[in-house]
């Protein structure tokens, strides 16, 4: 089976790490990405940029709002990674997705690091390998 | 799983909303001080033992404020303080106190902390130290230091400046629309001020280069309260990616590495895309600002992988409309660098001698002039603007960089005859 890990923190607090405080972490982190990528059980890894970069497409609605998606009443569903020039292509694709599938909302987030991990294109999401 | 540095990361994070909500409560900045300095106290001691609390600063102002008024309390009735035990279980308060600090009061209080810092009357300095001291909670002898004053002395600025303060009285009304805009134009100057405190640093002067940092912070702090002001979007990038070549602005020997020279693979990718992506945000607001299109120009600068990359063309275009928006002769001195690119040191030399009389004790100015009469071939000329630049530079730095275009010169002269002689 494929998991997903959801990071969450506070980030007032994190993102006032010094540049070594934040090193000290990622150099931590790093000690399990590595074995877990060894065992062939890391996929991509990202680090999002903070909220404030954030912006927010209600699909019903059509309206594009600065900021992260803060309602609870909805669940995280899934997310895509998608590579644009501008947030105006990124906000055009979540339109035309909004399109197939309407309700909701997408968070539109900048990512900052990206660590591709292993190639798991050869796998599906029950976790057998597909011949 | 909680040590000794996460604590002091919450109590630092918590800081500037944790006293905000105290000044509204007690309308006096010493007091709100001195409240949150005693929740501290009691968190270090309390959170070790019972765990950190759900909201950390929440907590904080809740104790802060009890605390304080055991205080004021004592004082006036010399009664015993209540048992610790009383306000150290605070779950069921934390929650009602959180609901009350969501709404709009919990935005309009660390604007008004903010902008109580920049009151008019002070000068620019007194109103940084002030933002540090009160917002970020620097301890004044990291401002002295940074300052290059003595402790004392900046201690008794810092008491000066809030006696100002309170005799000038601190808005505690709601603001309208257009109060709330001003009271931010006026608090991103102010931030912007800390900034630039911390960017003009050598780069031997820790002190003062942590200035940057806090900066920022405040700026991504202003942007989670103010989430669609596109001028406060403007200012964090602009920060961030100016900060972003922090590393890569000095050489070893501590003389100033100019853009063009820098090691572009020792600038901070983190915080250029965070910069590059509120950039674009901003953008599409379409209400441009002195601060966007100067964060513009930064990400221009910064999306340029080599120097000859650099779209000099867009850049002379954002200066242009810059200087619409904030006419100054600095302005178009800036833009100057860029019209040489584009169109050659002859424009730019036009563009700037009218400046002269405005700019004549600017070093920037005869640095820049100096550096195109150079390419002219006007050497004479060079030699005397490079010379009135080095009386003018603030700091050793500065005049070591133009004493080197100095040097350049001289051993191209020299060098001069012999290439002919080759020939």
């Amino acid at each position: 089976m494929l998991y997903a890990i959801l990071c969450y923190n506070d980030e007032a607090m994190v993102t006032s790490w010094t540049r070594a405080e934040d090193d000290a972490v990622m150099a931590k982190l790093s000690v399990v990405h590595d074995r877990l990528q060894a065992q062939g059980k890391l996929g991509p890894a990202l680090r999002l940029l903070p909220t404030t970069a954030a912006t927010t497409l209600y699909k019903s609605k059509d309206m594009v709002i600065d900021g992260p998606y803060a309602e609870t009443k909805e669940a995280l569903l899934g997310f895509y990674i998608l590579d644009c020039e501008s947030l105006d292509e990124a906000v055009q694709a979540c339109r035309d997705l909004a399109e197939a599938n309407p309700g909701g909302a997408y968070e539109i987030r900048p990512v900052s690091l990206f660590v591709p991990g292993s190639d798991m294109s050869a796998r599906d999401v029950a976790g057998s390998f597909a011949r | 799983m909680m040590d000794e540095a996460w604590t002091h990361a919450a109590l630092s994070s918590a800081r500037p909303q944790a006293i905000a909500a105290l000044l509204r409560y007690f309308r006096d900045l010493d007091l709100a001080e001195e409240a949150f300095q005693d929740a501290c106290l009691r968190a270090l001691k309390n959170w070790p033992r019972n765990g950190p609390p759900r909201d950390p600063t929440a907590w904080l102002i809740m104790v802060g404020r009890n605390a304080a008024i055991d205080v004021t309390r004592r004082r006036s009735r010399q009664q015993p303080l209540p048992p610790e035990e009383q306000i150290s279980d605070l779950e069921d308060a934390e929650s009602g106190i959180v609901e009350r600090l969501d709404g709009s009061d919990y935005r309009d209080d660390v604007l008004r902390l903010l902008f109580v810092c920049c009151h008019p009357d002070l000068p620019a300095t007194q109103q940084v130290a002030l933002a540090l001291r009160i917002v970020s909670g620097l301890s004044v002898r990291q401002i002295a230091r940074a300052f290059l004053v003595g402790e004392s002395a900046m201690e008794q600025r810092i008491t000066r400046a809030k006696a100002r303060i309170a005799a000038a009285g601190i808005p505690f009304e709601t603001p309208g629309p257009v109060e709330r805009t001003e009271r931010l134009a006026a608090v991103a100057a102010m931030i912007y001020l800390v900034f630039n405190e911390g960017y003009s640093a050598g780069p031997e002067e820790d002190a003062r280069s942590r200035f940057c940092d806090e900066a920022i912070r405040l700026g991504r702090l202003l942007l989670r309260l103010f989430r669609t002001e596109p001028e406060i979007m403007g200012l964090t990038a602009l920060m961030l990616l100016q900060h972003a070549r922090a590393e890569a602005r000095f050489d070893a020997g501590g003389q100033v590495i100019l853009l063009d020279d820098q090691d572009r693979r020792r600038w901070n990718r983190q915080m250029i895309a965070e910069g590059l992506a509120l950039t674009d945000k901003a953008l599409r607001h379409h209400r441009p600002g002195p601060y966007q299109v100067q964060a513009a120009i930064a990400a221009v600068h910064a999306r340029a992988r080599r120097p000859q990359d650099t779209d000099w063309r867009q850049i002379d275009l954002l200066y242009a409309h810059l200087e619409q928006l904030q006419p100054s002769p600095v302005v178009t001195l800036n833009r100057a660098v860029a019209t040489s690119k584009v169109r050659g040191p002859e424009a730019a030399l036009a563009m700037i001698e009218p400046l002269a009389g405005r700019l004549g004790g600017y070093f920037h100015f005869f640095g820049l002039r100096g550096g195109l009469l150079l390419q002219l071939g006007r050497h004479d000329e060079a030699r005397v603007a490079f010379d009135q630049a080095i009386a003018l530079a603030r700091t050793p730095a500065e005049a070591a960089h133009i004493r080197l275009h100095l040097d350049r010169m001289t051993t191209e002269a020299a060098g001069r005859p012999s290439a002919v002689g080759r020939c």
